[in-house]
């Protein structure tokens, strides 16, 4: 029996096996998922790391944690960084962290920042950069998914307010790999396809790696070098993409999008509906001003002095009648009083006024005879009465 | 490449004309005989504008590109 077994202890084994471990794995980074994540009441975190395969207990100590720029918790991915360490009362080994950080997250978040810094500087989110949002497009051109729901959300809100809007959608896909070039190249498309008043961008809801494609500087820089208005409309109400600073107005989801490109039908109708009786109001106002103009230049003083002049001159020709006829009247009973008298006085030296009172005319061959001389025996004459003539001879003369 | 739509017929421009109008007609400076003209261009543009405003149905077109560069417009399916 000179076989003599090599028998350590089990402290031993564990300071080998500590000491082998611990050199082997100074300082690693492990990526793997939290999960039985424990905050010990002093202070310290217990957690275990975890990927299909195995898993990995994790401690960070108290004097570490305030360096974490985020709450870890169950389910999250991490990148880890530490070192091994073995425990040996207990016979385990764990990952003494020093520093964590969410994987991919924390990757893009500084891709993010770093763009959004460098745009920044060279000037693209200046407000003085963005163009207007037409009032009142015709055509809207929609850069999303044709199968999303964003498209659906559009769809429906521009149906409900305004379906006589025209719309043009260039379908691209809003996530993945080859998504940001597709949405460059439609806003590019929708520029040189002309006609398009304002362009809506954007997908719906998602985790940031989903919206990621709108964080792209292509994207970005796309909807800067637009002609077209960009009204941008990634999903997430909170969280703002670099397509949101850079263009001309970001609406939080793509239903609010449509809202703000079109006014509401009802309302413009009510509005243009306004607009007539405004104007007719303002043409009846001016129609009644020129009527009451009218009205009183027709009483006024200057406008009547014609009519007056006439009643005047009628006036006058009345009086001068009235006065002629007076004066008419006076000269012609002057006239027929002296007539009265003259006839008289004439009917009075009219031989036959005598011949009636009984006297009578003789003549003798015509001629009146008004001596008794005249006649002699034998003559003829003739006597003449007021009511007729006899003819007589003479008997006996002087 | 389509025609850019005239300006003139856009809802944009024949409401911004109908607010000229109601603007000059409620200044009240215009000559009745203007004044009369605008008021009937007024209500022309308007009954235009609701008769644009009255179509119920929106139409979505897809915009594509062919291979030479030159761009389709479809009637978009119900997607």
């Amino acid at each position: 029996m000179s076989t003599e077994k090599n028998v350590i202890t089990i402290t031993e084994l564990t300071r080998q096996i500590k000491q082998s471990l611990e050199t082997s794995f100074p300082r690693i980074w492990v990526e793997g998922e939290i999960s039985n994540f424990k905050q010990h009441t002093s202070g310290h975190l217990y957690f275990t790391l975890k990927d299909e395969g195995a898993q990995l207990p994790a401690v960070m100590w108290r004097s570490r944690v305030a360096s974490l720029t985020f709450p870890p918790e169950d389910g999250m991915k991490v990148i880890a960084r530490g070192s091994i360490t073995v425990y040996p009362p207990r016979g385990s080994y764990q990952l003494d962290v020093e520093q964590i950080q969410p994987l991919g997250i924390g990757e893009l978040q500084l891709a993010f920042d770093r763009l959004k810094q460098k745009l920044a500087a060279e000037g693209l989110f200046d407000p003085v950069n963005k163009k207007p949002i037409p009032e009142f497009p015709d055509c809207i051109g929609i850069i999303t998914s044709e199968t999303g729901a964003a498209l659906q959300d559009i769809r429906s809100v521009l149906s409900r307010r305004h379906p006589s809007v025209e719309v043009i959608l260039a379908s691209v896909r809003v996530q993945g790999a080859g998504a940001a070039e597709e949405i460059a190249e439609a806003i590019e498309h929708m520029n040189h396809y002309g006609g398009i008043d304002v362009l809506i961008v954007g997908r719906g809801g998602g985790s940031l790696e989903d919206l990621w494609a709108f964080n792209e500087e292509r994207v970005a820089r796309a909807i800067y070098a637009s002609k077209i208005p960009i009204i941008s409309a990634v999903g997430h109400e909170i969280d703002f993409s670099i397509a949101d600073f850079v263009a001309d107005l970001r609406a939080p989801t793509p239903s609010a999008a449509s809202e703000l490109v079109v006014r509401d039908r009802t309302e413009l109708l009510e509005d243009i509906g306004n607009l007539c009786y405004t104007m007719r109001g303002a043409i009846d106002t001016q129609i009644s001003s020129f009527r009451g103009r009218v009205a009183s230049l027709l009483t006024s003083y200057s406008f009547n002095r014609p009519r007056d002049l006439v009643r005047e001159f009628s006036q006058r020709v009345d009086e001068i009648d009235r006065s002629l006829g007076v004066s008419f009247n006076h000269i012609a009973g002057t006239a027929l009083h002296r007539y009265d008298s003259l006839k008289h006085q004439l009917q009075a030296l009219n031989p036959h006024g005598v011949l009636k009172r009984g006297y009578s005319i003789v003549r003798k061959e015509g001629r009146i005879v008004s001596s008794a001389w005249s006649l002699h025996q034998g003559d003829e004459a003739e006597i003449q009465f007021h009511d007729g003539t006899i003819s007589v001879q003479v008997e006996k003369g002087k | 490449m389509a025609a850019k739509k005239l300006d003139k017929n856009s809802l944009e421009h024949s409401l911004k004309r109908l607010e000229e109008i109601v603007e000059s007609l409620e200044h009240g400076d215009v000559a009745l005989d203007d004044a009369v003209n605008l008021y009937e261009e007024g209500i022309r543009i308007s009954k235009e504008c609701a008769e644009k405003l009255r179509s119920t149905e929106l139409k979505i077109k897809k915009l594509s590109k062919g291979i030479e560069g030159q761009f389709t417009l479809n009637e978009s399916d119900e997607v």
